[in-house]
């Protein structure tokens, strides 16, 4: 089984808590987490609603294999409708929350209506209370961390919470567990906020006695495991590097976003790159990264673990920052670095500490950040919306100031905190927004990285490198090595990815796993541990299952093929340097493939034969 | 003629000792294959995963083969990683 087979049913408007059996036809057919939470969301939602109103729903939903023994079995997402791009969010956290959510004998808990006032939700295995929270409202995550283990006295409790820039509106706020661990994009934490939802304390005891095979399931995660350690990856690479070793590939390679996008290599990248954070730096001779770090069950441990300089001028009088916590990883790395055209180090890991601090996504916070430098050199925005802050690509002190504002919602604060699309809207410049669907891009240039221009168009949660990461073969070789700067082919090589991910996603699973893992991998760990019978192939049909039920939900909200895109500078105007200098996306070309293999109409739309083969929902 | 060599994560303690930041500057002779640069810097073949000149990758078959660099080149070399 592996499921509790038990969800949390809370609704904050007339403050009842219920416990309710999951239903077990969805979980056959969604697997868990990513899956079978959407599945939830299109039953109980209506997918056109205000996602900042009642009306929306808050899942925390966990894998079967969440809290289990499998490598990475300790994830859990984030799922309800984004305010950043009025499609279904689904976002993905590790460290120690889903685990004890697990232990704690829940599957899931669905928040629905909202609260009158502040209010925080408190579980100890069965017993489960709202309780108030005006006490913690105004308070970092930090903050609000350290008050209700004050109160709950209990050093294993885990803590989900949001920070200060979800109550202020921004509108890519993270929900952060553990302190630094986030389910980061798409505003779900805005949406948590939203309803009046501080946090959620979790402490189980109960464990995991529920594997259906647990014979085959030792097996299954002893032979998983040492895929892991024996791939040069998984057991190497990452812990020793982190994604960060990305940074100077990706610049060699020609597609590092750089200064909003205008640009596909950044001459600072070798200063903010993972070899860089294990360079002794000046002042105390110690290096920014202290140590890697695993989330449950992890066996990779990719995590960073930083300090910033504390003679930097982000944080010399501020002993507060003089702390670990989790450091550089790629995604953010670009976004708060080359993209803001800022190589200083240490700046970037301040910025990042203040997104673990008041939780905020450091991926749209630095894109967005980059589209407001490039108004404020466009003479669209003047120091007189910037408090008088000289708002240039390359300056590491407006970088700090702008994430300092948006962190607590203070005057041009609450302009970031709009999000590139609504910014670059509200100061007439549009064309200056690198997003799709309203969601800002990560760290890779589409026109060097043929592929990754069609998983960002097509992706059901706006642009994200996490639903279709092709540059695992475009630029890594894995599985198998494709040509990056060469779009035919691309179209089956995102859907595979699309629909593999999702599958993975709802497995409660770590995504980093497959850099080693095939799905011929997990399905035994699936099989041994879940009820019936999981082959390869009925988890890639689930993955398939759960893209096109995200795609039919997003039609309901509104989204339409056209959606599917990406801004003019990707399509028209051609990479500056490096191996793709004179490319552009092939987009226009790839698109139409990529509907055909997906079973498509013409214009995206998912066809009745399509619908009617999954045995999609409506 | 000269190149610019790179080696990077756990190789970049490979490279000639006036290397700065995993960049250097080498003289190879004309005509020379990648491998016999990737086996005088004693970098193991099998970790020779990302090979890249000008940031275009050169597939395993073909790293044998003399002519494919010239003078000024950017070789660069990672072993097996990824991110995201």
């Amino acid at each position: 089984m592996s499921w509790t087979r038990k969800l949390l049913r809370v609704n904050l408007s007339n403050g009842t808590v219920t416990e309710e059996a999951l239903n077990m036809q969805w979980a056959n057919d969604y697997l868990g987490q990513r899956g079978l939470a959407t599945r939830y969301m299109v039953e109980e939602t209506d997918p056109a609603c205000d996602p900042l109103g009642p009306d929306n729903k808050l899942i925390m939903a966990t894998g079967p294999l969440t809290g289990t023994m499998a490598s990475t079995g300790g994830r859990y997402s984030v799922i309800c409708k984004s305010p950043l791009t009025n499609a279904i969010a689904c976002s993905n956290s590790g460290g120690f929350f889903g685990a004890e959510l697990k232990f704690a004998g829940w599957d899931m808990v669905i928040f629905e209506g909202r609260a009158a006032s502040p209010m925080y939700l408190s579980i100890e295995n069965e017993k489960a209370s709202l309780l108030p929270a005006d006490d913690l409202w105004g308070k970092s995550v930090w903050e609000a961390d350290k008050v209700l283990r004050t109160k709950h006295q209990d050093p294993q409790t885990r803590i989900a919470c949001v920070g200060r820039s979800a109550e202020q509106g921004c509108l890519y706020a993270a929900v952060v567990n553990d302190l630094h661990r986030a389910a980061g994009r798409s505003g779900v934490g805005t949406v948590m906020a939203s309803k009046n939802l501080k946090a959620v304390v979790v402490r189980g005891t109960l464990g995991i006695g529920n594997v259906e095979n647990p014979e085959a399931f030792m097996s299954a995660t002893k032979a998983g495991k040492a895929v892991l350690a024996e791939n040069a990856v998984t057991g190497q690479g990452l812990p020793a590097y982190g994604t960060q070793v990305l940074m100077n590939v990706i610049n060699e390679v020609g597609a590092l976003p750089t200064r909003n996008m205008r640009e596909t290599q950044f001459e600072g990248a070798a200063n903010v790159s993972a070899e860089a954070m294990l360079e002794p730096r000046k002042s105390d001779g110690k290096p920014n990264l202290t140590t890697n770090g695993a989330c449950y069950a992890c066996t990779i441990a990719c995590g960073r673990i930083s300090t910033i300089d504390r003679t930097h001028f982000s944080v010399k009088d501020k002993p507060e920052y003089w702390i670990n916590s989790g450091g550089l990883e790629y995604e953010a790395a670009w976004a708060l670095g080359p993209d803001t055209g800022v190589d200083d180090i240490d700046a970037l890991t301040y910025v990042n500490f203040l997104c673990n601090e008041d939780g905020m996504d450091p991926i749209s916070l630095g894109s967005t950040i980059a589209a407001a430098m490039e108004l404020f050199e466009s003479g669209a925005i003047t120091t007189a919306q910037t408090d008088g802050v000289e708002l240039k690509f390359g300056s590491a002190e407006a970088l700090c100031w702008a994430a300092e504002v948006t962190a607590k919602g203070e005057g041009f604060g609450r302009d970031i905190g709009l999000g590139s699309k609504r910014l670059c809207e509200k100061y007439g410049r549009p064309e200056f927004s690198m997003t799709v669907k309203g969601q800002e891009f990560p760290a890779y240039d589409p026109r060097g990285i043929q592929g990754m221009g069609l998983a960002y168009a097509t992706s059901n949660r706006g642009a994200c490198h996490l639903r279709g990461y092709t540059v695992a073969s475009e630029i890594l070789g894995i599985p198998e090595k494709t040509d990056p700067l060469e779009s035919d082919g691309k179209a089956g090589l995102v859907k595979a990815f699309q629909d593999a991910t999702a599958a993975v996603d709802s497995a409660g699973l770590c995504v980093f796993t497959t850099f080693a893992w095939t799905m011929d991998d997990i399905a035994p760990q699936v099989d041994a541990a879940c009820e019936g019978d999981w082959s390869t192939d009925r988890m890639m049909e689930v993955g398939e299952r759960i893209w096109n039920m995200e795609r039919e939900y997003n039609a309901k909200a509104g989204l339409t093929g056209a959606d599917d895109n990406l801004p003019a500078r990707l399509v028209s105007e051609p990479a500056n340097v490096g191996p793709a200098a004179g490319r552009v996306s092939e987009l226009d070309k790839m698109l139409p493939e990529y509907y055909a293999a997906r079973g498509w109409t013409s214009d995206g739309s998912v066809t009745v034969e399509t619908h009617s083969r999954l045995g999609l929902p409506g | 003629m000269q190149i610019t060599f790179k080696l990077y994560a756990t190789l970049g303690d490979l490279l000639p000792s006036n290397a700065v930041r995993n960049v250097a500057s080498i003289d190879v002779p004309e005509g020379a294959s990648l491998n016999s640069i990737i086996d005088k810097y004693h970098v193991p073949r099998e970790l020779a995963h990302l090979v890249l000149i000008n940031g275009v990758f050169v597939c395993d078959a073909d790293r044998d083969q003399s002519g494919m660099l010239k003078e000024g080149d950017v070789l660069a070399i990672w072993p097996p990683v990824a991110g995201g």
